[in-house]
């Protein structure tokens, strides 16, 4: 099954081999409202995919059916091409798959070291924390990344700018060997400068060789960072498009007024 | 990848120089990050002035009189701050800890036929208390009650609970006396220095392994000037105190016993995985739970604790009096247990302060309470002068936050 047939999407060079992650006809309703009927969404490793979509496109939905927090009501997940079942978010994690949320999820009493470790810290078998080793993978994590900003990693996250809180919740996500790492509006709350900074990291992400899913309101961050854009509307696939042969136009006309690649109980091939 | 020599800075190179070190706590300091100064000078200018009025007030007699005096409310307050670093309360602890004094009254009671002598019987007594705690807890995590409105209720019922054991005797006296040399015995001169000495040994050693370890793994460590005056300071104070106890009836095992939960506590807030998700928990519930982490869990265990030093204190204050009567648990105790963890510096609304602050603040209310009893005031003073310093205490805790919101630390 390809992904929308009449869409403009062209492969990756990344695309030779089967997607990190993938959905097929995923769909899911609360009550009488469906949030996602039948969606299809591929993300592969080295490429950034954003996913866009007007309010209420289903967007939130979809990567929190990925990410373990809702069931799914139909439809398969597949793995590096293998079916598998997330019933939770501890099963998303097992797969590498970590999920930056909006709000970050950081304790600001707590510092850069304590953040990134939270719920996972390195322990001796009396349960005494082993501050040395997390210290030492923290800093080189950040560097990892070219975070240079933040002036101690003992220093509390109440301490941090916006950009610099946005690049410890990414850094906590990829500490752990993940392999998608999916970024829910992570310029949103961000003046221009940081903004930069954190588009200029997610590309690093990809670079590392890690699937990364953005998820935009902002079309200029997205064609500054993503490859491919996938959009949602009404929790229907709309279309993929390949971000060098495509418009901001062409993908606002699709969010606003895109028509359904495929409809409920109608095949489109 | 590039690796660079460079730390993490990009701005001025953090270096741990005594200048630099100083210039940043100032700067942390101008930020709202106030840290233990206030109450450090408080507490200067409170024995000062009690000092200027009556010179009897830094009398060896007195000050052995003060640390046996303020031991049982420096206990509960240990448990306070537990809760407190939840963003939670226990109203309970009062009369939970009066419960805890009657537990171990009645079981000592000679020739009854349940008999319990000594630690055991304190063992049984705090342990009722710690599951009295968990009970409280579980209706906080588990059903989601407000604790002020669960531990609410236990203060009603514990107190129902005293009056209706006690009964018409009104006084239940305790003569094991093992259980009331819990705040009644004094160590002799020699025993007080073996103390001290073993207490600095063990500081010495497990700071500089701490060092050490840091070293093998290349990062940062203190400034080692830094961490031996730390040290010294530490060293003296003990020696001075054990010292300065010797001219008179010694060092008191109820002050050695606050010590020894002081630095238990104090490990497990500052040290293990339990306590650093307690100040998660405290700090952004939300955030602790997508982690992963049991916050019902950590609730109930926290009010466990509450219940556990309740019940410690309650049984200090039990030997002290070397007995337990109707008013066990009552009075001031709950007040002054939770003004001493929050004018020691722990937040009310969650996830700041230390298990010292425990401490600190026990000291500043039993210095005043101390010090306006040697003076002959009324207590209609000492209960002015409390108010306005938890006042001028948590108003502090208020403006420093909204200080540290505004510069953005």
């Amino acid at each position: 099954m390809t992904i929308a047939p009449e869409a403009p999407a062209l492969p990756t060079e990344a695309d030779a081999s089967a997607p990190t992650l993938e959905t097929k006809g995923v769909s899911k309703s609360f009550g009488g409202v469906q949030a996602l009927a039948d969606v299809d969404f591929e993300v592969h490793a080295g490429e950034v995919m954003a996913l866009v979509g007007d309010n209420g496109a289903g967007k939130s939905t979809l990567i929190k059916c990925i990410a373990g927090i809702y069931p799914l009501d139909g439809g398969e997940v597949f793995f590096d091409g293998e079916k598998v079942s997330i019933h939770g978010p501890k099963d998303a994690a097992k797969l590498g798959i970590e999920v930056v949320y909006q709000d970050l999820a950081l304790c600001d009493n707590l510092d850069v070291v304590q953040n990134m470790y939270l719920g996972r810290e390195v322990r001796d078998f009396i349960g005494r924390l082993k501050e040395a080793p997390m210290e030492s993978k923290t800093a080189e994590t950040l560097k990892g990344l070219r975070v240079t900003t933040i002036r101690s990693i003992r220093q509390q996250v109440a301490s941090l700018s916006g950009g610099q809180r946005q690049s410890v919740a990414i850094g906590r996500a990829v500490m752990w060997n993940s392999r998608v790492v999916i970024l829910d509006e992570p310029t949103a709350a961000l003046g221009v400068a940081q903004t930069e900074q954190v588009l200029a990291l997610v590309r690093r992400l990809a670079e590392q060789g890690l699937a990364v899913v953005l998820i935009s309101h902002n079309l200029h961050d997205v064609f500054e960072a993503a490859d491919r854009i996938t959009v949602l509307r009404l929790g229907r696939n709309v279309a993929v498009f390949d971000r060098r042969t495509t418009t901001q136009e062409t993908v606002v006309h699709a969010i606003t007024a895109g028509i359904p690649t495929k409809v409920a109980g109608i095949t489109t091939e | 990848m590039s690796v660079e020599p460079a730390t993490l800075e990009g701005a001025p190179p953090s270096s741990n120089s005594l200048g630099a070190i100083a210039r940043r706590r100032y700067e942390a300091f101008k930020a709202g990050d106030v840290g233990s100064l206030p109450i450090i000078v408080g507490l200067a200018l409170i024995v000062a002035f009690f000092y200027s009025k009556n010179e009897n007030f830094l009398s060896a007699g007195n000050f052995t009189n003060l640390m046996t005096q303020m031991a049982g409310v420096t206990t509960i307050a240990i448990g306070v701050v537990f809760v407190l670093l939840l963003g939670e309360i226990d109203l309970s602890i009062g009369y939970v800890s009066g419960i805890a004094g009657v537990v171990v009254a009645e079981l000592q009671i000679p020739d009854s036929s349940w008999e319990v002598k000594g630690i055991l019987a304190i063992a049984i007594a705090v342990t009722v208390t710690a599951l009295i705690g968990g009970l409280q807890g579980s209706f906080v995590a588990l059903i989601g009650v407000p604790s002020f409105v669960v531990t609410l209720a236990g203060l009603l019922f514990w107190q129902g609970v005293i009056l209706y054991v006690i009964g018409d005797a009104g006084v239940i006296i305790i003569e094991d006396s093992r259980i009331n040399d819990v705040a009644n015995y004094f160590f002799t001169d020699r025993a007080g220095l073996v103390i001290a000495t073993i207490a600095t040994g063990l500081i010495a050693v497990t700071t500089l392994s701490g060092v050490v370890g840091r070293r093998r793994h290349g990062i940062r460590t203190d400034n080692l000037i830094l961490v031996v005056a730390r040290l010294v300071l530490i060293a003296a104070l003990l020696f001075g105190a054990v010292i300065w106890a010797n001219k008179e009836r010694g060092f008191p095992l109820a002050f050695l016993i606050v010590l020894i939960f002081l630095v238990f506590w104090t490990w497990v807030a500052e040290r293990t995985t339990f306590g650093r998700h307690v100040y998660a928990v405290g700090g952004n519930a939300e955030a602790a739970r997508r982690a992963g982490i049991n916050i019902k869990a950590i609730k109930i265990y926290v009010f466990m604790i509450s219940g556990l030093m309740a019940g410690f204190g309650g049984v200090i204050f039990a030997a002290r009096l070397n007995s337990v009567d109707l008013n066990a648990g009552g009075g001031t105790l709950l007040l002054d247990a939770i003004s001493a963890a929050v004018i020691g510096g722990t937040s009310l609304f969650g996830g700041r302060g230390r298990i010292i602050s425990a401490l600190l603040g026990a000291l500043v209310i039993s210095t005043v309470g101390n010090g306006i009893d040697l003076l002959g005031y009324s207590s209609a003073i000492k209960y002015m002068v409390t108010g306005l310093i938890l006042l001028a205490a948590v108003t502090l805790d208020a403006i420093s936050r909204r200080r540290l919101e505004r510069s953005g630390r």
